[in-house]
């Protein structure tokens, strides 16, 4: 292993044997990591990996079960709830915290508040905010209010808070997901500022390019494990996927099933347009699998949300089994065979304070009246099957589904997908936040279906999903469809091209493939 | 493998936090009636009985339709003036009847009808404007609160509108007549709880109305029609008050600016000590029904007592609403404290 080049520079922040269990489920094992003042050290991983165990341990928010904590020196055990950013260590979410409605200033100082006297001395503020946006070099009006900032400006707003607060370890947790490449590059030029001052960041990203760019040193961790922790100088791309996935992939995904090429089209869709995606064209035939990638927020879900009748197109045609499908809410796009699962499970897919079977049954609840009334028993038999066909494990149906590792709620949403048995299903994100043992188990499920009949369109963030179940993979970018892939084209490096806008068109002549 | 825990220690726990959500406001019904049947005897006499189970039809009536609204996350507090306006209508077309062509069994027969029509109609306003008006179901019965109390107030001129005495002699009966030892409010009392028990558990309606309650998204999602079944709890509550009035207005035959007052409140008061949240999501009309008969059998103990002035009977009242409440959230945090634990 080799060593950063400043390796002599005592590190600021040190986690020793930190191990982490949540109840019975390990999810860290003694991992050793430490940042050293004016160093970038990047964590990667898949995802369910430990990141954002590691960070919350990092940054206080969760008490590690064993292992300690040194920071500046001397053990520590870090107050939770975000008091460690007193101390100087800082966390900027992924999900940007910032109240909508504040203004810039009264952001960066939320909670310590400059006063004079008893009231709020909002002249220092600004001025004192609109500094050290300066020491920035970006022009954002201290008297901004936040929902009026782009998502890279907010990010900025943040970066300035930590800066306020005399942050000695910032983490970023995926900056970069939601921005442009030349608002990346930006927020580069800021960390490298940060860098020089002395101030270490803790960077995760899924983008290995970046993490070459940026970072001295990388940690990888898998399932939970320390892998390594090596100077960047040392590394290629392929080498850090090789450690982050560890693991041969066909292992992990059940062989491709071909469908026939004479098989019939069950979904078509032509030129389609609504706010945010616009003339998006496919073909989707039985049996089939095809894979939607693209970056955070390039349209993919927006898509299938229109399809499925969740929100209004503005134009295009779709057509589902030669009918066209313009579905003005959900029970339309159900009763015709067409049935979407959401990627928020938590917030838009299940009840977490209902139990299994009411969760199970609600997409489908007509299907269990008897003269009128709910049948209980007809709604237990369909939890009996579902729990055998998706393996679905609680300790009994009556918990709160809230309550189930996230696995087990994906199952359970899957199921409740599949209730309404449909011809077509969109799975929006079908393994995210789960384990890997999980995710097989869902991919397994993905290819049984496809190999029943079903028409899948599957929409993934990771890219080797993607790759690993797709038939075909539509590549999107910005709204449109940069690309479509298949076959031997199905590589990570190729939809990087389309995703990035690297390379562009192609989809015309392979509309109908 | 991500197998979720068996740990035995939360399984008792969870059967007493069960109990106590569920069997909670009928433990202090029964501690109620011990308190007041040792303060004073007079309290189980057959006659009081009947009293306190007619009074609390009108609010219990009331707020089984609230347990729905509140169910599905809205609510509405136009309630109390919307049952003093429908019986302030209800006497002044009976009257316009009674003039056209005499009292008769009919008279009565068109008051309720109208009755029933004002409600289902005066619910669908608050309904449609909370839905397809998207404005907060706070605001919506808040305004209507206003017009309905204001309505009631100019159409008996800041007096009181008098029934007829022909109609009156007719309609009575509804009010003071009883079946089987029981007077009439209370059977349909029974009847509307047991036709909601049924609602709620028992059909999609009473589902989905949890469904949108729990979590909105997750129900549109779910192919459920957000709006209609919204729509439809408030009709239903209109339709509550519309029954409560029908067995009100006989009573007295009279209804004034001072008809409902503070019913709203009392209604919700009667969800939330049930056991309903107040955010939505999960809803007992057996608790409501209970809650109904906790806040009628406070004030009667206090009118039987010397104890505490009769004043005081909001003031009791708000103390265990409060108490009622704290009880439910209570057992709420030891549950997350033992899932904290875990």
């Amino acid at each position: 292993m080799a060593e950063a080049p400043d390796a002599n520079v005592p590190s600021i922040l040190s986690a020793s044997r930190i191990s982490k269990s949540f109840g019975e489920i390990p999810v860290l094992f003694s991992i050793d990591f430490d940042v050293r003042p004016g160093e970038v050290h990047a964590i990667i991983g898949e995802n369910g990996a430990g990141k954002s165990t590691l960070i919350k341990i990092l940054s206080g928010i969760e008490q590690p079960t064993s292992g300690s904590i040194t920071y500046g020196g001397e053990k520590v055990v870090l107050p939770p709830n975000g008091e460690a950013a007193a101390m100087g260590i800082v966390v900027i979410h992924q999900e940007l915290l910032l109240a909508e409605h504040l203004s810039v200033a009264d952001s960066i100082f939320l909670g310590r508040e400059l006063k004079s006297g008893p009231f709020l001395d909002l002249k220092a503020m600004r001025d004192q905010a609109k500094a050290i946006l300066d020491t920035l070099h970006v022009s954002i009006d201290p008297d901004a209010r936040i929902n009026t900032l782009s998502v890279a400006d907010k990010q900025m707003v943040e970066i300035a808070k930590a800066i306020s607060r005399d942050a000695r370890v910032i983490i970023m947790d995926e900056p970069t997901a939601v921005l442009s490449v030349a608002e990346s590059r930006t927020l580069f030029e800021q960390v490298r500022r940060l860098t020089a001052k002395g101030v270490a960041v803790i960077f995760i990203s899924h983008k290995l390019d970046e993490i070459m760019e940026l970072a001295d040193r990388v940690t990888v961790l898998r399932d939970g494990q320390l892998i390594a922790t090596v100077g960047t100088e040392n590394l290629t791309p392929d080498s850090i996927a090789q450690m982050m996935v560890g693991r041969e992939l066909s292992n992990l995904y059940p062989p491709k099933r071909e469908p026939d090429v004479d098989t019939e089209v069950v979904l078509s869709v032509r030129g389609l347009s609504a706010p945010g995606i616009s003339d998006i064209s496919f073909d989707l035939r039985r049996g089939e699998i095809l894979g939607f990638a693209g970056l955070i927020g390039s349209g993919r879900t927006a898509v299938a949300e229109v399809i499925a009748g969740l929100s209004a197109k503005t134009g295009g045609e779709v057509t589902v089994n030669g009918e066209p499908a313009d579905y003005s809410d959900v029970s339309k796009s159900v009763a015709a065979g067409l049935a979407y699962m959401t990627k928020d499970r938590k917030g838009r897919g299940l009840l977490l304070n209902a139990g299994l079977q009411p969760n199970l049954t609600l997409l489908t609840l007509k299907k269990h009246l008897k003269m009128g009334f709910l049948d209980g028993r007809s709604e237990a038999q369909a939890l009996d099957r579902a729990v055998r066909r998706f393996d679905i494990r609680a300790r009994d149906p009556s918990v709160q589904v809230g309550k189930l590792s996230g696995g087990n709620q994906q199952k359970l949403m899957l199921g409740k997908t599949m209730e309404s048995d449909p011809e077509i299903v969109i799975m929006d994100e079908p393994t995210r936040g789960i384990d890997v043992g999980t995710k097989q188990q869902i991919y397994h499920i993905i290819a049984a279906l496809a190999a029943e009949g079903k028409a899948i369109i599957v929409i993934s963030s990771e890219m080797q999903e993607v790759i690993g179940l797709s038939h075909r993979v539509v590549v999107m970018r910005q709204g449109r469809m940069a690309g479509v892939l298949e076959g031997a084209e199905i590589t990570e490096a190729e939809i990087m091209r389309y995703a990035a806008g690297i390379k562009q068109g192609g989809e015309n002549e392979r509309l109908s493939a | 493998m991500s197998v979720s825990v068996p740990d035995t220690a939360s399984k008792p726990h969870k059967g007493f936090r069960l109990d106590l959500k569920t069997a909670g406001p009928l433990l202090a019904l029964i501690l109620l009636i011990i308190l007041g049947y040792s303060l004073n005897p007079l309290f189980l006499g057959e006659g009081n009985v009947t009293n306190l189970l007619t009074r609390s039809a009108f609010i219990g009536i009331i707020a089984v339709g609230a347990t729905f609204v509140i169910t599905a996350g809205g609510i509405d507090l136009s309630v109390g003036s919307m049952a003093a306006f429908i019986a302030g209508m209800m006497i002044i077309i009976m009257n316009a009847a009674v003039d056209s062509m005499g009292a008769s069994i009919w008279t009565v027969l068109l008051g309720i009808g109208c009755s029933l029509i004002l409600g289902i109609g005066a619910g669908f306003i608050n309904g449609f404007l909370t839905t397809k008006g998207k404005i907060e179901a706070f605001i919506v019965t808040l305004g209507t609160m206003g017009i309905y109390r204001s309505l009631i107030t100019y159409f008996a001129d800041g007096g009181t509108l008098s029934l007829n005495r022909g109609a009156r002699e007719i309609y009575r009966p509804v009010y003071y007549d009883s079946f089987i030892g029981l007077p009439y409010p209370v059977w349909v009392f029974i009847i509307v709880a047991l036709l909601g028990w049924v609602l709620m558990n028992r059909t999609a309606f009473g589902r989905y109305c949890m469904a949108i309650g729990s979590n909105e998204q997750v129900a549109r999602y779910s192919a459920i029609k957000v709006d209609r079944v919204r729509t439809l709890t408030y009709i239903l509550q209109g339709l509550c008050v519309s029954l409560a009035t029908i067995i009100y207005v006989p009573r007295l035959g009279s209804a004034s600016s001072a008809t409902g007052v503070l019913w709203e409140l009392e209604a919700i008061a009667a969800v939330i000590i049930g056991g309903t949240m107040l955010k939505g999501g999960y809803g007992r009309i057996g608790g409501t029904v209970i809650g109904a008969l906790i806040l009628t059998a406070i004030g009667n103990i206090l009118n039987l007592t010397d104890i505490i002035s009769n004043y005081l009977n909001g003031a009791v009242q708000g103390v265990i609403i409060v108490a009622a409440v704290y009880l439910q959230r209570g057992s709420f945090r030891t549950g997350r404290r033992a899932k904290k634990a875990e």
